[in-house]
């Protein structure tokens, strides 16, 4: 938390006075935590230029840095208030909870505990929420994934969900929009979660041959058991501008053949540029975006 | 290759043996009674003294307590049985359980991924598509096939040559031995999460019998991306987890060195798997372990390969499908919620043929 409401730093947007030197490098490293959370207060300090910003200013542009364009991550309900028509979310299967299958404990605490503090932390009561919605008057089924309930990370409930979604959108005949966030697979549910990349994956395949249009919004990070199963599975991928996409963590590439990692290494820019997305899109433009492409996708 | 070189003395199997004769840490008593059982025949040939009667009831003392010991296997000894350096790897089963085996190479695309090897061949009287997961057991084999981690070239290879098989009607077993996928800059600037994902995508249509075996280790998402199909078994002493123990114990004791912990949260042995219904079948292993009994380990594998292969063949293709789908979308449902759905689906059947009535029915006052 770099700074309160009281000090308002010298280095405030505008009033800055390193325009002369380097700019700091836009990649920050390879943390698997979350980038920088918002801070309380006034202010917030981008992660990507270092500037520090009026956070009503950077809300206000929904949540993107106006200065270098870094995508802040949001969560699941401001994403869907970004993307869909005011009001028109309805929500399905709001209550689904995991009952917790392996029964895991770690160090002093568990899995259930885990999941009661992430209740209350982000307001969720998993790390998806799917709903019948409409973007630009143009109905839709809709996926987004909270990256605030642990760490957006897939079990058993995100696999039923999305299941759910997938089936809703195949009987209603609507398009898929899925918004993927997520750590990965859920490691406190084992094989479970892991079976989800499977059950997920299938039952896009029945959605595929009955015609369905699946589009993927992939932001900051996508990564693991998400990114290898539904999040690269869509008719068209799109995703936001510097998310963190790929398989292993940075951190475990990094770790594992012990060189550094290339800047920009594993960003959209870099998917986009090894053929791995149809388009790199801007948070304002989405919107539009999708609609065009379920548009051009009418039969 | 500077990726391939640094990897090695990361794995853990990068020993050929283990240095006290291949026994893990937990096996302290079985190999006392060895050095002494070696002892007394050193003595025997030397003396000309006749030992045998001892060498039995040493012999005896030493099955009791492998029994005992490999009855109770803590998940992390588990972990350590499954990684043992001398388990029958992919190229035993392939010398001894397939006939006539016809190695494909390549993707056709980027490679030949020898962490995956693909072939034609029989097992029983039935020809099949071996997929497989190849460790190596010599260093330079080792290297060679990246100590099981596969690129994607190695997964759209499985798929090309599964895609091959389905359109002439041969069944398909996969054999999963892996720590997982390769995590480097080349697998992930040429797609590692999208090769599995699209396997995860295609497996499920394949119009032919699918078999998937954990013969070692079952590292994630490496294991599952040729791990989708009819049946999934695993050997006794093998393991399938979601993250390596070590992966977890670093994530969520933030310290890698409490695997043993992690291992045992994770429920990743044959046991607790089958318990919680994530696999169809556990194979059995001879007495101490798969790496005592090269022989036994693949004549059971096989056994199960060639009965589970006959009833599949038995069921229609339509029907195998559709309990293929049924079953993944079943994965992590807990029992009262499956026999919830059963039920559900019995009713549906019968509201189905329920309206199939009025539509005769109808049919009738046309008459009139
Ligand atoms: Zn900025």
């Amino acid at each position: 938390m770099p700074t309160t409401a009281k000090q308002p730093p010298a280095q405030v947007r505008g009033l800055n006075n390193n325009m002369g030197k380097e700019v700091k490098s836009k990649w920050n490293g390879f943390s698997l935590k979350p980038r920088k959370e918002m801070p309380e207060g006034l202010w917030v300090r981008c992660p990507g230029c270092e500037h520090m910003l009026y956070k009503s200013a950077v809300e206000k542009n929904l949540n993107v840095c106006p200065e270098c364009n870094h995508h802040f991550r949001i969560e699941a309900a401001t994403r869907i208030k970004y993307l869909a028509d005011e009001d028109s979310f309805q929500e399905i299967l709001g209550d689904l909870t995991t009952d917790d299958p392996l029964g895991f404990k770690f160090r002093d605490t568990t899995y259930k505990q885990r999941i009661k503090d992430d209740v209350k932390k982000s307001g969720v009561k998993e790390a998806m929420l799917i709903g019948k919605a409409f973007i630009k008057g143009r109905g839709i089924i809709l996926a987004v994934m909270e990256p605030n309930f642990l760490m957006g990370s897939m079990g058993f409930v995100v696999g039923e969900k999305l299941c759910a979604a997938i089936d809703m959108a195949m009987a209603e005949k609507l398009p898929l929009v899925a918004v993927c966030c997520s750590g990965g697979a859920r490691m406190h549910e084992g094989v479970v979660s892991l079976g989800q990349m499977a059950k997920t994956s299938a039952a896009l395949a029945k959605f595929d041959e009955a015609g369905g249009l699946y589009i993927c919004v992939l932001t900051d990070p996508t990564t693991g058991g998400v990114t290898a199963s539904f999040a690269t599975l869509g008719d068209c991928l799109i995703a936001e501008p510097g998310a963190l996409i790929g398989f292993a963590g940075p951190r475990t590439i990094a770790e594992t053949i012990k060189i550094e990692l290339p800047e920009g290494f594993q960003t959209s820019e870099f998917m986009l540029e090894h053929g791995f997305l149809d388009m790199i899109v801007n948070r304002r433009d989405l919107r539009s975006e999708i609609a065009r492409l379920i548009d051009y996708c009418q039969k | 290759m500077a990726e391939r070189d640094t990897i090695i003395d990361k794995m853990p199997n990068n020993k050929n043996s283990l240095s006290n004769g291949g026994h893990l840490e937990f096996e302290g008593k079985v190999a006392d009674l060895d050095s002494q059982m070696n002892e007394l025949r050193r003595l025997s040939s030397i003396k000309g003294i006749d030992y045998s009667a001892e060498i039995r009831r040493l012999q005896r003392q030493q099955v009791t307590e492998l029994k005992r010991i490999y009855s109770n296997l803590t998940a992390w000894q588990t972990v350590q049985v499954a990684r043992h350096p001398n388990r029958p790897l992919l190229s035993d089963y392939l010398d001894l359980m397939v006939k006539d085996f016809r190695e494909l190479h390549g993707d056709r695309c980027f490679g030949d991924d020898r962490a995956i090897i693909t072939g034609l061949g029989h097992i029983g009287r039935e020809r099949v598509l071996i997929v497989g997961q190849d460790k190596g057991k010599s260093t330079k084999q080792k290297i060679a096939c990246n100590f099981g981690c596969p690129n994607p070239e190695g997964y759209r290879k499985a798929l090309a040559k599964m895609k091959f098989a389905e359109k002439f009607g041969i069944p398909i077993v996969t054999l999963i031995d892996t720590p997982g996928a390769y995590p480097g800059i080349g697998a992930e600037e040429r797609g590692q999460a999208q090769a599995i994902a699209v396997n995860l995508n295609q497996m499920p249509r394949l119009r032919v019998p699918i078999i998937c075996i954990v013969i070692g280790e079952g590292g994630s998402g490496g294991a599952l991306g040729i791990g989708v199909g009819d049946r999934l078994a695993i050997l006794e002493f093998a393991y399938y987890s979601v993250i390596s123990p070590e992966g977890c114990a670093a994530i969520l004791w933030r310290d890698g060195s409490q695997a043993p912990k992690a291992a045992e949260a994770l429920k990743l042995t044959s046991k607790d798997l089958y318990k919680l219904g994530l696999v169809d079948a556990v194979i059995s292993e001879p007495l101490g372990g798969a790496h005592r009994n090269l022989h036994d380990t693949v004549y059971n594998v096989e056994k199960y390969i060639v009965k589970t292969l006959r009833d599949l063949k038995r069921t229609k293709l339509d029907n195998l499908l559709d309990n293929r789908y049924k079953k993944l979308r079943l994965i992590g449902v807990s029992p009262a919620e499956k026999l919830r759905r059963k039920t559900l689906a019995g009713k549906e059947r019968v509201k189905e043929a329920l309206e199939a009535i009025p539509t005769k029915r109808k049919r009738v006052p046309a008459k009139v």
